[in-house]
Parts: C-alpha cells; structure tokens; sequence
C-alpha cells in the first residue's frame, strides 16, 4: 500500500489480510489463493503489508475492550490516512469486526468478505469457470459464525460452489442453525473447558455424516479447527478441508 | 342480600388486579436497577420485530411441533380472554351472559371458545408429556430441576383446570338451557360442552346451578391467581415477550458493543497533545466499571431479557459448549440473572429501600467463571431465543469485567493478548514477517 501511495494511485480495493492469513501455514494458501483470483481478474489490490495489525477481535472477545480499541484506532489511523473505502478480507472475524464495530470508532468502510467479492467478479464476468475438476464431486460447506449468524451471509458462498458443478451436501445444521466450529469468541487460543468432547470433533461429526469428499470453509479459523477434526478421525487421506477461494482457484488449474 | 354475590365479586377483582399491580411495580423497579441504555433507535422497526416475533410467532414456528402447538395455546389464551371481558362484566352487574343478545354473533363466538379451549386441553397435554414421559432434553439439563421443573408441569395444570372449568360451566348452563330454567335463556352453541352431558344425566336444577356457579366462580378466581403467578413463574413471558421483542438487538449479531468508557481513555492515551499529567476535570464522573460483576451493571434490557425467559432451553440446545458436555448454559445464564435480581430486589424491600450489601455477586454466586470461559460468542442463543434474549451480552459484559477490573483471563488467554500488545498479532510472530507470504512460493 506505502508504494501505490507514494506513487499516487489509488487501488480499486484493500485486501485485508489478517494475522491467520499472514502467519498461519495452512492459512497462507488461502491468502495466496485469493490473490491468485485477484490477479486473474485484473483487480488492482493493496495490502497493508507490515502496516496491517491485528483488528483485536480476540481481545475484545476475551473482554478487554482497551486492548481492542488501541488496536481499533490504531488500524483506522493507517486506513483512514490512506483514503481506504473499500475492504476485502478472508477472514470472517477481521470482516465483522471491521464492518460493524470500525464505524463506532471513526473507521468507515465498506467491507465485503472474500466470498462475496469472488461471487461479484464472477457476476460481471471478470472471472469464469467451466466445469473443472471438483465436477460431481460431493462437497459439504460449513458456516463460519461471524459470517453467517452474525451477519446474515450463507448464500454467497453456497453460489460459488454451484459454480464448481459439484454436489453441495448440507450438514443436518446449517445456515441459521450451523453449529460452531469451536474457535471463536477466542476459544482458538485457549484450551477448552472441561467437557464430553471438543465443539471441532461435533461439528467434523456432523460434516462426515454428509460423506464427504471436500468440506468447504470460508474462515482461516473454521479450516484450522475441520482440519484437526478430520484428522483426529484419521480421514485426511480422503477428505480435504479446503477454503472456497483455493477452491476457485486450483478447479480450473491454474 | 341479594347484591351480596356482586360484592364478593368486586372484591375479589379487585384484590386480584390489586396484587397484580403490585407485582408489576416491584417487577419495573427491578428492571429499572439495570444501567440505562439507549433504544429509542429505529421505532418502526421494533414495532415490526415485535409484531413479527412476538405477535406472529415466527420463531416459535422453528420447530414445528412445539411451535404449533403453542400457537394454539396461544392463540387460545387471547380469544377466551373476551369471554373473560363477559364474565367480568356479570359479576359486577349480577347479569347472566351479558352479551347473548348479540345472537348469532354470540353463538358462534361462544361455539370458537369451546373449540379453542378443547384444543388447548389437547395441546397442553401433549406439552406434558414432551416433559415427563418423552422427556425432551432440553427439559431435563440440571438447571431445570426444583421449582422450573415444577413451574413448568404447574403452568400446564393450571391451564388445563381453567379450560376444563370453563367447558363444566358451559356444559351445565346448556343443560339448564334445554331444562328451560329460569335465568338460563338459550344463548350461545354449545359443539364440545354438550357431549358432556352424560355427567349431567339425571341432576336436579338446583345441583346443575350449583355445578355452573362453582365452576364460574372457581374459573374466575383461577384467572385471577393464574394473573398473579406470572411474576414468580417463567409464564411472565406472555407479557414480557412484547416489549422484549420491540427492544430487542436491531444490530448484526456480530456487532458487540463498543464501550464509551473506553473509547474516552483510548482517545486520550493516544492524542499526542494531551497531557498524561492533567487533573482530571472538576465534572469528570468516578471512573466508570468495566463489565459486570452483578445485576446492577447490566443493563436495564439484559433485566428485561432475563425476566422475560421462558426456560424453553431452545438456545441451550443450540449452545456448542452445552452440546459437548461444558457447563455453559445460556439459559442457565438467564435463569441465574433473574434469580440474582430477585435476591437484590428483596433485599432492597427488607432494608426500607435500600440495597444493603450482601456480600454476594452474579459473578461467582450464581454465574461461575468455567461458565463464561466456555463461550465461543457463536452467537446461536440469540438465534434460537424465540422472545430475541441475549444471553451472550450478558457473558460478554462479565468477561469484561473479569479481564478489565480484575485481569483474571486464563493464562493462555493472556498469552493471546501479550502478543496482541508487542506484535500485533495474537501469536508470537515478528511484525516484520508480516507480507512474508507474498515472497514464498
Ligand atoms: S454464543 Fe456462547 S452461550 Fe451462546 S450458543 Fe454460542 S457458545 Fe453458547
Ligand atoms: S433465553 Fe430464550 S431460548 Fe433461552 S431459554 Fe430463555 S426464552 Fe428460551
């Protein structure tokens, strides 16, 4: 962002990466996947790069509200002095966090998750798919909370699986109802609080009983979480947990 | 003497609405203990949300069993009431079926009631035993055992004794109706009250007028109790669930509340200008609480929620930490805040207006840390609540309190929030290595 800036232009968008999306191994993939795509479609991006910092979802889900304005107002103060108006992130936490509780604080954006931003490329044709080889194959998505419940986003995601000409298998809850994955609400950097069972081996539960062959995510978090539940069920070797953008991006073999 | 029964009536009623009122304005003060907040934010929507939600039942519906059946109670419980505006009015006028001139009208309004009142009798059975012979989970979590549990059973028998009082009372007036006595003109249709008439078989008139007036009177006086059971009963919800679902959240879910506070002290620590060492201002406020540790520093809505509550345990069931064995309840959480409240309000009634402390706190008295921790703020509670509870402010607001006021977050959650600090990141990653990704292949 610090060049086009210096250089005096302007991007079309801001991707947002977000601390999985640029620390995390598997996570890094999907970031990479999704620039992929961005490329693909000519979109002139940005990233904040060594600028961007946490958006402190997980410390105001822990409760400390301080720690997550310091990391708020910091964030707008970069955003706002580059002239930043339009958000695109892959991450479901950074998405609600940035949309809705930014404003409050002098950050105003219009922010769109990944999904959304592939399903609007895909609309004005900037990129397309054919067939490609997730064709028939039997695909389970899982809602990530932040995306739907707290935001009311289940189809964009759902549309750009249709475009893969796969078989969209719903778990017994989904949408409204789609059960956690356990990583939220900064569950993902503690351990779990005595119990039957972890709330990531219920949901991988649930997902296999769709028989999948993919089980599709839409959060860096959400894929962390499947993943370990797919493998504590030994079923790696069949089943991959993939993000839609990687998704997107390699059924047409790029 | 002759006036003696209209009386007792007015008596009566008016002991009953009289203890009512005073439930209603120990309930108001109660809730008004919570710290104001502000709603008076798009009205037309929470009209909207509140004819939806609560007038139309659309969330009950969810589940479709459950939901039909209460729409039947329901929808019983408003349309019988008319009869009820009748009923009211013959005991104050001493009149028998005030509204049977209105003929036609009447008969079928009065042959509705009885329909209605038979389905209830059905549905309220079939409420019982989803509780005590299919036992549905939901029922049965350890918050539900004591007083909701008999609560629950309770509510079900008193409904039904009022409906099968209410069908008596017809059954024996049509009776004295066809025997043609005095008083008792042929008014009103009789489709479910009639088949009862084998009870009937062979009474005098004077043992059927005594049937009807005591199962008149007895229905009356049921209502009238029934009225002012609500306030200790989770069956406040039928009136509560209106003004809850108009101040219900109108936000995205995901939207947590920014604390003001906060933001004040955010601001100054990172103007520049400002002076670190300034005195506070003469009118500054003592410093604000962050979070919730008791009832009192929650807001009056969350108090509203709470007593709303219907223990339904549809968001319980929804819960991923309940549904894997956690101790986390959201319900639990409801339950807990009203029990709480009630515990302060009486404590203010015993001490002249007055809270005097006791010693105990939502936090930990009732609500304990293991519950709050256990959260993932997935926010499924709020969905599945039919009355748009939140129980997930409420666990948000006492896990600001445990990290802000007594930085008592589990370890690992420190860990998570130290690296926040120094990195940026909730990992120990270096800042630096932030764009790394774009360079590997
Ligand atoms: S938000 Fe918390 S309490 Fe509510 S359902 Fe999710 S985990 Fe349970
Ligand atoms: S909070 Fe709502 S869903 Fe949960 S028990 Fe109470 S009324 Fe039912």
């Amino acid at each position: 962002m610090a060049e086009l800036f210096a250089a005096g232009q302007k991007p079309e968008v801001l991707f947002w990466v977000g601390c999985a999306g640029s620390f995390d191994d598997r996570a890094k993939k999907i970031t990479k996947a999704f620039v992929q795509l961005l490329n693909r479609a000519n979109v002139s991006f940005a990233v904040l790069g060594t600028e961007e910092s946490c958006t402190g979802d997980p410390a105001k889900r822990a409760g400390n509200e301080f720690l997550f304005q310091m990391q708020a107002v910091t964030n707008i103060e970069v955003m706002n002095a580059y002239g930043i108006n339009k958000i695109v992130t892959a991450c479901p936490h950074c998405f609600n966090t940035i949309k809705n509780e930014y404003p409050g604080l002098g950050g105003h954006y219009e922010v769109v998750h990944h999904t959304q931003f592939l399903k609007k490329l895909f609309e004005d044709g900037r990129i397309t798919l054919e067939g490609g080889k997730f064709k028939g194959k039997r695909i389970t998505y899982h809602d990530p909370c932040y995306l739907g419940r707290a935001n009311n986003v289940y189809e964009a995601p759902r549309d750009l699986i249709r475009k893969l000409d796969a078989e969209l298998i719903e778990m017994k809850s989904c949408k409204e109802k789609g059960l956690c994955c356990g990583a939220g609400g900064a569950q993902m950097f503690k351990e779990p609080e005595k119990g039957d069972k972890d709330v990531n081996i219920e949901r991988t539960e649930q997902a296999l009983e769709t028989q999948p062959e993919i089980i599709a995510a839409g959060c860096p978090f959400c894929n962390t979480m499947m993943t370990d539940g797919v493998k504590n069920k030994e079923k790696e070797g069949a089943i991959a947990v993939m993000d839609i953008a990687e998704l997107i991006a390699s059924a047409g073999d790029l | 003497m002759e006036y003696l029964p209209n009386i007792l009536f007015v008596i009566v009623l008016i002991a009953g609405i009289g203890f009512f009122a005073r439930n209603v304005k120990r309930l108001s003060r109660n809730i008004k203990l919570g710290k104001d907040v502000d709603v008076s934010d798009n009205i037309g929507q929470r009209w909207k949300n509140m004819a939806k939600i609560a007038l139309g039942q659309t969330k009950m519906v969810v589940r479709p069993i459950a939901g039909f059946l209460h729409i039947i109670v329901y929808v019983g419980f408003i349309i019988i009431n008319i009869e009820v505006i009748e009923i009211i009015l013959d005991g104050i006028l001493g009149t028998h079926r005030l509204f049977a001139p209105f003929g036609t009208v009447y008969d079928i309004l009065i042959g509705s009631f009885e329909v209605l009142a038979f389905l209830v009798i059905v549905a309220v059975t079939v409420f019982w035993i989803r509780r005590n012979i299919i036992r549905v989970k939901r029922f049965l979590k350890p918050e539900m055992t004591g007083w909701p549990k008999q609560d629950g059973n309770l509510i079900l028998y008193i409904e039904l004794v009022l409906m099968v009082l209410f069908l008596t009372m017809n059954g024996a007036d049509y009776q004295l109706q066809q025997m043609g006595a005095a008083h008792y003109t042929e008014a009103g249709m009789f489709p479910v009250s009639q088949f009862m008439a084998p009870f009937f078989d062979g009474m005098s008139i004077s043992s059927l007028i005594l049937v009807e007036r005591t199962a008149w009177w007895l229905h009356i006086i049921g209502i009238l109790c029934f009225l002012n059971y609500l306030y200790y009963s989770k069956h406040l919800h039928i009136l509560l669930a209106f003004p809850n679902t108009f101040y219900g959240k109108l936000v995205p879910k995901g939207q947590f509340q920014n604390l003001d506070a906060v933001t004040a002290e955010v601001k100054l620590m990172m103007d520049p200008s400002a002076d670190p060492f300034a005195a506070p201002a003469e009118d500054a406020a003592e410093p604000a609480k962050f979070g919730a540790s008791d009832v009192m520093d929650l807001s009056w809505v969350q108090l509203l929620n709470s007593y709303t509550c219907t223990e339904c345990g549809r968001c319980t069931d929804e819960c991923p930490a309940n549904q894997t064995g956690k101790k986390l309840s959201p319900r639990k959480i409801m339950m807990d805040t009203r029990d709480r409240l009630e515990e302060v309000g009486k404590n203010i009634d015993a001490n002249k207006g007055q809270f005097v402390d006791d010693g105990k706190q939502l936090l930990d008295g009732y609500i304990t840390r293991e519950e709050l921790w256990a959260c993932t703020t997935c926010n499924a509670c709020v969905q599945a609540c039919p009355v748009s509870i939140d129980p997930l402010s409420i666990i948000m607001d006492m896990r600001q309190y445990l990290v802000m006021e007594q930085s008592a977050a589990p370890t690992d959650l420190n860990n998570m929030m130290g690296n926040i600090e120094n990195n940026g990141a909730p990992w120990p990653f270096n800042q630096m290595d932030r764009l790394n990704w774009a360079k590997e292949e």
